[in-house]
């Protein structure tokens, strides 16, 4: 069946919704289809009244079928919760509490949008799947390869997000609103009557009610029957000095300088969890500095593996996140060692947390 | 483009009402106006449509019309039918939400597997019968598979322990005869846009002398069995749809059967070595996830369903499925074709080829497929 059927991922929102009454302005010929990857009744005890944003609520499934219908296309709900915990949630929770900060939606593009859904895509017929990232895709016939562009509105770009993907995966997606500023989809959506034009984007991990990772974790683990997280453990510096107690050292990040109830006469920062010990070190922001990071999984796009040192441009935060990119150079071997120049004094915490992503934007 | 529409094979799920069925609602609708407990004469028209309609239904099920009670459905009869107070409950593993759910409420219950075709033996009820089973309840016929269950050797065995016996039919009666008198059983769930009638209508059997009290108060309406004024147009309709002749598409599902397994390889039916309902059968092919393979026909133009339609957003794959032996990804590449009246010869051949092409390019796409 070939009538370059697209499947366009539809969360709900107002992008995805976009996406869909763009290519269908377009005359394309395409189906609308929402993820179902986590059910929102487990962890009962994470439930509150303001859990809003949430992925996979009934409210957005409502809401795409309600799109979908005002479009006039077949629109399915694809049940992925399965994959979904095994590719995103348990890395994630076993990450965290191995004292490192995994990035979920990199797993969930990876393993899922673009693995997972993308075979789905393909067996029911169709060629492309479109999402609501903002970012671009373009062909360089020079080098044969797909490249990943950040998206004409640099406030929105989600190529950080997208780091993972592969050049198959690449060939097969469109991104159509790479091109367009976020108030330009806003107003694509009004003019064409969408009835969610006017829904408030959806923040945080979307799994994680109200942003809250402790509680999700400690709930998650019970629920597995995982080794829960010990409740209080000692923060220290480090040069060993107790200087106060923490409530579980799931509940902290590296680089995080909030909430550690610490009075010391610089601000203190997270420079490491400790599950073994159950510690949490802090020190000031010059710790937190580092000249060296070993880099793994490494995912070449625009060129091939390279077989020289190359120069990169290496930053560890979606672009426009108040973190800039270090220079770098890289030295090729089996775990994609980065070596990094300090970067220059100044008051920016500069952390590396072990677990986090990685990527050459330059 | 996206063809709108070449065929609908999921009748298990439901049916089209059948066009004279609605032109006999219709005067329910329009011209009859009355309320059936009024006692002026626009009231008497509506009571005397709903009393013909409970004529038809109790002619269809070899019952008595003073055994018919009309509910809003199917789950409803069954929820009705399982509020009878029983100190312990037998019931079967293959059996629709509407009563596993209902039971799953209940303190003592026993749940009797089926055997490999979905089979409920005797035998294995006998073995999970007690002294003090009250009820018992196991269905007419299985809505995924087909399977008709020995009812009438079922319930004898019930009654020999003194328990009541209820079946779940709602599959049954607009595709095969039912003699209610010959199955012995003491309640029976009937389930309207199962039978070309509306949805929102249903009957419950009860057999006479069986003290049923209400679930649902306000009024003595049904007998004082069911409070709320009568759905008139529906219960009309269940009454003509009940009236219909039987029309056998055993031929045309035995060809689409043979078509399939004769076009793709790998392909097995379920419960094939027990009675089956004429019009259902349920495919497994090896190597695919049947959610896949029902988007990829209805974008082909053909309704199909993969497990039961109540079931579809949910992760778990069909118990009954399970329950008949398969693995968690057996029963997650089933699907379910359930034929009906206007089906024809042609839409089956084309069904077959679009099965044959879809199963083959989700099978090259799939890594667990060799």
């Amino acid at each position: 069946m070939s009538n370059g059927l697209i499947a366009v991922a539809m969360s709900g929102g107002v992008d995805s919704s976009a996406v869909a009454a763009l290519l269908k302005r377009e005359g394309q010929n395409i189906v609308g289809m929402t993820m179902q990857l986590w059910n929102q009744r487990r962890l009962p005890e994470l439930a509150t009244e303001t859990s809003s944003g949430r992925c996979c609520s009934i409210d957005d499934v409502y809401d795409a079928r309600y799109v979908s219908q005002f479009l006039g296309i077949p629109y399915y709900v694809v049940n992925f919760e399965d994959q979904f915990e095994q590719h995103v949630v348990r890395p994630f929770v076993d990450d965290y509490l191995q004292g490192r900060t995994p990035i979920p939606c990199t797993l969930c593009n990876n393993f899922i949008k673009f693995e997972t859904f993308l075979e789905m895509a393909a067996g029911i017929g169709a060629e492309k799947i479109a999402t609501g990232h903002y970012a671009r895709v373009s062909f360089d016939e020079a080098s044969g390869r797909y490249q990943l562009r950040r998206a004409v509105d640099s406030t929105k770009d989600q190529t950080y997000f997208l780091l993972g993907l592969t050049q198959a995966q690449l060939a097969k997606t469109l991104f159509p609103l790479g091109e367009m500023l976020k108030t330009e989809t806003r107003e694509l959506a009004r003019e064409a009557g969408l009835p969610v034009a006017e829904k408030q984007d959806s923040q945080e991990i979307c799994f994680v009610p109200n942003g809250d990772y402790a509680a999700f974790i400690a709930a998650y683990a019970k629920e597995q029957g995982m080794a829960v997280p010990a409740g209080g453990g000692e923060i220290v510096t480090q040069s060993g000095e107790v200087v106060g107690r923490h409530a579980g050292f799931h509940n902290y990040t590296v680089g995080q300088r909030r909430g550690l109830g610490v009075a010391a006469p610089e601000p203190l920062y997270v420079i490491a969890t400790e599950p073994a010990s159950n510690r949490v070190t802090v020190g000031g922001p010059d710790e937190l500095l580092t000249t060296r990071m070993a880099v793994r999984d490494m995912n070449w796009i625009s060129i091939a593996e390279p077989a020289e040192p190359i120069r990169a441009q290496v930053g560890r935060r979606p672009v426009g996140s108040g973190v800039r990119p270090a220079a770098a150079r890289r030295y090729p071997g089996p775990r994609g060692r980065c070596l990094r120049r300090r970067p220059g004094a100044g008051r920016r915490v500069d952390c590396v947390a072990s677990g986090e992503t990685a990527w050459n934007i330059g | 483009m996206i063809p709108w529409k070449l065929a609908y094979f999921d009748h298990n799920a439901t049916t089209p009402v059948a066009p004279d069925v609605l032109a006999a609602m219709l005067p329910a609708l329009t011209e009859a106006c009355g309320n059936p407990s009024s006692i002026h004469r626009d009231g008497q028209r509506a009571r005397q449509m709903v009393e013909t309609a409970r004529r038809q239904v109790a002619a269809r099920l070899g019952c008595s019309p003073k055994e018919i009670v009309f509910t809003s459905g199917g789950t409803e009869a069954n929820n009705l039918a399982l509020s009878l107070p029983a100190r312990h409950v037998v019931t079967s593993a293959i059996e629709h939400p509407a009563v596993a759910q209902t039971l799953a409420r209940r303190a003592d219950v026993t749940v009797v597997a089926p055997d490999q075709n979905g089979l409920i033996t005797p035998e294995a009820l006998r073995a999970a019968m007690r002294p003090e089973t009250d009820l018992v309840s196991i269905m007419h016929a299985n809505n995924e598979f087909g399977t008709v269950q020995p009812v009438a050797a079922l319930a004898a065995v019930a009654h020999e322990f003194g328990a009541l016996f209820h079946s779940d039919g709602v599959q049954v009666p607009g595709r095969m005869a039912v003699d209610l008198g010959a199955l012995g059983v003491d309640l029976y769930s009937v389930s309207g846009h199962k039978m070309q009638a509306p949805k929102g209508i249903g009957a419950l059997f009860v057999r006479k002398g069986v003290d049923l009290a209400p679930l649902q108060f306000g009024g003595r309406h049904e007998s004082g069995r069911r409070a709320g004024t009568e759905n008139v147009p529906g219960i009309v309709a269940l009454g003509a749809a009940a009236a219909r002749p039987l029309h056998d598409v055993a031929a045309l599902r035995d060809r689409l059967e043979a078509g399939i397994l004769a076009a793709v390889p790998d392909a097995v039916v379920q419960g094939a070595g027990a009675p089956r309902l004429p019009n259902t059968t349920n495919i497994r092919f090896a190597g695919l996830e049947g959610e896949a393979l029902v988007i990829a026909l209805d974008l082909r133009g053909f309704s199909v369903s993969s497990g039961a339609a109540c079931s579809s957003g949910a992760v778990e794959p069909s118990p009954a499925l399970l329950a008949i032996g398969l693995t968690k990804t057996e029963a997650k590449s089933c699907i379910r074709f359930s034929l009906g009246e206007s089906n024809t010869l042609d839409e089956v051949e084309a069904l077959i080829g679009a099965v044959g092409s879809a199963v083959a390019h989700l099978r090259k796409l799939s890594p667990t497929y060799v």
